[in-house]
């Protein structure tokens, strides 16, 4: 009896479908072999090559069929490029991936900053023309940005996480201030206070500069080590078990504040550049409607 | 209870029947009823001493419920003292003749006088006997070493008796799970009990017996090790032999409940001849439940029924036709001639019975008895021809087997005339039974047929059972495999020789097959589970490749003459064939097209063992790199998956947008959990399911909701009643019980009103205010996004390129080591 490979006994292991959307192992920079990197290179410099061929009289102010052609295309990269926002939300069937849209804004993004800075000729000034310029630019910085920390940043939110997740490390810090009032409960009050301040310091003290730049320095837990150490050293207490049993307690809470509060700055450092980033892109939009608005009207 | 030892009432009894379990007493009954002289012989000092054996106030059930009692003792389900209460009483008043403390030496004389030769010398005479022994008196034994002063023991009277101790209880059939129970249910005991089944699923066990103990197992009294055997028992301490490898666990007492044999060399010796050479096989009866010596009758477990209610009918039903009564049914019949009824051919049960019994090759063993039961289970159907029996990707697990005519198999979907045919006595669709993928071909009816469908339960009972149906279903499905495997215009003869040398193997996880260095030249067909190609460069093996079921491996020293050039040992717990190299070389000067395809293999293997011999001195770190990686997703369950979503963390900005997508594209619920899950050398593996190869969840579904789907995907369908029992059994948690959250506003309503919760899964609060509180669970798992075009959507959602979905055999392949994204 002779079977094909199309027939029933297979052993129970299926065939799979060849290489779906986006399923290969490449990060979005590499995409399909920076096909997105070469396609805008090529684009700014057409766009470079051609301002510099074509003479525009008296000289290149965004006007004319060459500087519509910039600004056309600008303005339609730029609403292209804000839809990325739509894309990534809105999880429709198809053979797409986001990694492709988000490899294609990267690099048309860069792009961007060349045809639209050809489109204005040069020609600053404090005006609403230029402040669309200005925002455009800020944008597409901090875009770059962006990139850096997504370059940068995951492998190490990944070696500081080491398996566990945000939830374990909470829990973690909330059962060593469990520990901590137990172990607390023999000592004298001048030398609770300060266990008393160390549990009561979690992950998310002080404000978003401190969160980001990782300087916690002087916290509550620092300072009720270095108590229990100097009286341990000093020799005051005869219960050396105490000591010891916080001097661990609160080493662990060290270790587990800085654990998650690396991890919440990573996660912040990889997400703050997009509150600048998505505003102006909507401020952008505004300014590009004044802009075009005003030049068609007032012209 | 009229016991008169050592007198004898008549010169000569009617009938002797010896043991007094269900089916001696019901006989006994009968007996006393009808008039007949008789006496009950029973070798301790009780009656049914079987039963008496049973736990303290264990309930016993009466089932099969389809059928009908008959016997002059009552019987239903109930605690074990009250229905011994009942029997003791009834026997009393039914004036049954009973000799206690009588244990049978020899059975002499012949029909008509026997002389029955008791243990006390004394010889009692009798024209016919019913030999009702059951097989308790012969149970299975561990077959593992035991060290000495260990306890194992193979009854448990009254679970009562054990504190505090850690207890092994060894079977999945209804006699382990009872025992598991009783020893956990007063918490007072401080028992710790664990239950090892050799298989996933409880195919012997009564199903309200296998529902209780999941109950236990999910409130957490007790512990289930399926696909788990011992290998050492030690005094306080077991060895086990589990799906992932080898491991320990405390334990004070072993309780082996592993089935029992029937007393065979007795038996033989009374002159009675067996169906097989089988430990487990029954006596040969005749429809009247008479053996081959003339006059001995058999009935219950020994005659292989096991049933409380079976054995009643049956000591009732013997007496009858000792009687004369030669138009008495079995009480089963009406069932059964109901099975019959549509089917062209129109010939009594036993006719039936019988011709099922020498046309089908897996029921071939079965004495008329046994058929009788496997019936009740089974459909019959009747095909015309061109009939579609099944078709491809129909959901269905059940067997089929070819009682008449001929089937054929298509094996294209465009070309239907392209068809193989499967013969008379020949079964299929017996891949339902490793794994509930959908059918795989369509099948129609190649002329007029008559099959025999069989649940895959009931078939999995019957190979359980029946060894020689093992035997049959094994070497259909293994000839299958090979001839797909080989495909190159073999037919089945061609095979003769190398099925005649096959051999099936057990490998434990982690033991060698094949030995780097050493010089057999057998080749190894993997038939489930996986394997790993290591091979030793400087002190450390370093891994070479991953081979899926269904792939085989060992030709290279065939082919060459060589010495074995590298090491293979299974990934997880597998099954081997190993087919002898001789035979095998045979074949391949037989068939040149075969020999071709097997020298391309090799040669792509050889490249892949120079290309790590190069890279040896000068890339040592990235090979040691990528040996360790392999070893990691191999511990993480890779091994059994067939598509695996993993994480590249130097490319994960945990943005969630592979669980948000998820959710989103299936009812609100995400199925996988990124951040939680193992991570080694910055390759993540979150928990999300890996569609196994032999899926866990599908072991122990109750509605059968479980499927594989063409592309390899397992899922779960509508029908899923939210029993949780595939939560509990999957050993990477990947599936989640869950009220489905009604829809939410879509993406605009959100992004310019605000309204609804937006992208993601909603929190628990917003699913809480809108599912109303009695609205059952479902378990939610992964699909691979099946029927949703352009795939998974978590791939499709990452915007980094962290997550990839991969199969293990693409993943762990050498060639990866010449790719810079690792």
């Amino acid at each position: 009896m002779a079977l094909s490979d199309a027939d029933f006994d297979n052993a129970g292991r299926p065939t799979r479908r060849s290489v779906r959307a986006g399923d290969t192992h490449q990060s979005l920079l590499r995409y399909r072999r920076m096909l997105w990197a070469k396609i805008a290179f090529v684009g700014s410099l057409v766009g470079i090559v051609s301002y510099l061929l074509i003479d525009v009289e008296p000289r290149h102010n965004g006007g004319g069929w060459y500087g519509y052609t910039l600004g056309t295309l600008s303005v339609l990269l730029i609403l292209w490029l804000t839809m990325l926002g739509v894309r990534k939300r809105l999880m429709t069937p198809g053979r797409w991936s986001l990694k492709a849209w988000t490899s294609a804004h990267v690099y048309l993004g860069l792009a961007l900053v060349v045809i639209a800075t050809l489109h204005t000729g040069f020609q600053l000034g404090w005006n609403v023309h230029t402040l669309a310029w200005a925002l455009m630019m800020i944008v597409v910085l901090s875009g770059i940005f962006g990139v850096l920390a997504y370059m940068i940043l995951p492998r190490r939110l990944g070696s500081n996480r080491d398996e566990t997740t945000e939830a374990q490390m909470l829990e973690n810090v909330a059962d060593l201030d469990r520990q901590l009032l137990d172990a607390a409960q023999p000592l004298e009050s001048d030398i609770a206070v300060f266990v008393q301040k160390a549990m009561e310091e979690d992950a998310f003290h002080g404000g978003v500069g401190r969160r980001l730049t990782g300087r916690h320095g002087g916290s509550a837990t620092m300072r009720a080590l270095a108590e229990i150490r100097s009286r341990a050293l000093s020799g005051t207490n005869a219960a050396e078990e105490i000591y010891d049993r916080l001097d661990g307690l609160l080493s662990r809470k060290r270790a587990a504040l800085g654990r998650i509060r690396a991890h919440l700055r990573y996660k912040g450092l990889l997400q703050i550049w997009l509150f600048v980033h998505v505003p102006l892109t909507f401020a952008l939009l505004a300014a590009l409607s004044a802009h075009i608005v005003s030049v068609f009207f007032y012209w | 209870m009229p016991t008169r030892p050592g007198v004898k009432v008549a010169d000569r009894y009617r009938i002797a029947i010896i043991g007094s379990g269900p089916a001696g007493l019901s006989a006994a009954a009968r007996a006393a009823n009808l008039g007949l002289s008789h006496i009950l012989l029973e070798k301790t000092d009780r009656l049914s001493d079987t039963i008496c054996r049973y736990q303290k106030g264990k309930h016993i059930m009466a089932t099969p419920s389809q059928l009908a009692l008959r016997s002059d003792i009552p019987f239903e389900a109930g605690k074990r003292e009250k229905i011994l209460g009942l029997w003791d009483e009834r026997t009393a008043g039914h004036s049954v003749h009973v000799r206690l403390r009588s244990e049978i030496v020899t059975i002499g004389g012949e029909e008509g006088a026997f002389g029955i030769g008791l243990a006390d010398g004394e010889t009692i005479e009798a024209e016919t006997i019913i030999l009702a022994i059951g097989t308790q008196g012969n149970p299975n034994l561990v077959r593992c070493p035991v060290e000495e002063g260990a306890a194992v023991q193979y009854t448990l009277d009254d679970p009562g008796e054990y504190v505090d101790e850690h207890i092994v209880v060894i079977g999945g059939g209804d006699a382990g799970i009872e025992n598991a129970l009783g020893l956990v249910e007063d918490t007072e005991q401080r028992n710790i009990v664990t239950l090892l089944n050799r298989g996933a699923d409880f195919p012997t066990a009564k199903a309200a017996n296998v529902k209780a103990l999941r109950a236990a197992q999910e409130d957490g009294r007790l512990t289930v090790l399926g696909e788990t055997t011992a290998s050492a028992i030690g005094k306080h301490e077991i060895v086990l032999d589990t799906r992932d490898g080898e491991t320990r666990i405390r334990c004070d007492r072993v309780i082996a409940r592993m089935g029992s044999a029937p007393p065979r060399a007795f038996v033989e010796a009374c002159g009675i001849e067996f169906l097989g050479p089988d430990r487990t096989a029954f006596p040969k009866l005749s429809p009247t439940f008479e053996s081959t010596r003339k006059g001995i009758y058999i009935v219950g477990a020994l005659a292989g029924y096991p049933l409380i209610k079976h054995c009643m009918n049956q000591g009732y039903d013997v007496v009858e036709f000792i009687n004369g009564n030669s138009d008495l049914k079995p009480a089963d019949e009406p069932l059964l001639e109901a099975k019959f009824r549509h089917l062209p051919i129109s010939q009594p049960v036993e006719h039936w019975l019988e011709y099922l019994g020498s046309k089908a090759r897996i029921l071939q063993d079965l004495s008329p008895l046994q058929m009788r039961e496997f019936m009740l289970d089974s459909e019959m159907h009747f095909y015309r021809k061109g009939a579609e029996i099944f078709a491809k990707n129909d959901p269905g697990s059940s067997v089929f087997g070819v009682v008449e005519g001929r089937v054929s198999v298509e094996l294209s979907d465009t070309d239907r005339s392209l068809t193989q045919a499967i013969e008379e006595g020949s079964i299929f669709g017996e891949v339902g039974l490793v794994s509930g993928r959908r059918r795989g071909a369509t099948i129609r009816a190649a002329e007029d047929t008559i099959c025999i469908e069989i649940p895959r339960m009931a078939m999995l009972k019957l190979m359980a059972s029946a060894p020689a149906a093992k035997r049959a279903v094994t070497e259909i499905s293994t000839e299958r495999q090979l001839l797909q495997m080989f495909g190159s215009g073999l037919k089945s003869a061609d095979l003769a020789e190398v099925m005649e040398t096959a051999e099936i193997r057990d490998v434990k996880a982690g033991e060698a097959i094949i030995t780097e260095g050493d010089d057999g030249i057998d080749i190894f067909v993997i038939r489930s589970g996986s394997m790993v190609v290591e091979k030793t460069i400087g002190t450390k093996p370093v891994f070479l490749s991953y081979l899926p079921a269904g792939s085989y491996v060992g030709e290279m020293a065939l082919l060459d003459n060589k010495k074995r050039t590298a090491t293979v040992r299974a990934a997880i717990k597998s099954e081997v064939i190993r087919i002898d190299g001789r035979a095998f070389r045979a074949l391949l000067e037989n068939k040149p097209k075969l020999l071709d395809r097997a020298r391309r293999d090799m040669a792509a293997r050889e490249e892949l063992n120079n290309f790590i011999e190069a890279k040896k001195d000068s890339f040592s770190s990235v090979v040691d790199m990528y040996s360790s990686v392999a070893s990691f997703l191999i511990e993480n369950g890779m091994g059994e998956a067939t598509d695996v979503l993993l994480i590249d963390e130097n490319l994960c900005i945990g943005c969630d947008n592979c669980e948000k997508a998820c959710a989103d594209s299936h009812d609100g619920l995400s199925r996988l959990d990124r951040e939680a899950g193992t991570t080694y050398a910055h390759l993540h593996v979150p928990t999300s399911c890996r569609h196994c190869e032999h899926p866990h969840c599908m072991a122990d579904c109750p509605p059968n909701a479980i499927h594989r789907g063409p592309d390899g995907e397992v899922f779960i369908d509508e029908t899923c009643i939210g029993c949780g029992n595939c939560q509990r059994n999957c050993p990477y948690d990947v599936i989640r019980m869950e009220k489905v959250p009604p829809r939410k506003p879509g993406l605009l309503s959100w992004l310019l009103l605000g309204l609804g919760p937006g992208p993601g899964e909603p929190d628990r609060k917003w699913i809480d205010k809108r599912v109303p509180e009695d609205t059952a669970k479902v378990a939610v798992k992964c699909d691979m996004c099946a029927g949703i075009r352009g795939g998974p959507a978590c791939v499709r959602a990452c915007p980094t390129g962290a997550a990839i979905r991969v199969a293990p055999e693409e993943f762990l392949s050498i060639a990866r080591l010449k790719e810079d994204t690792f």
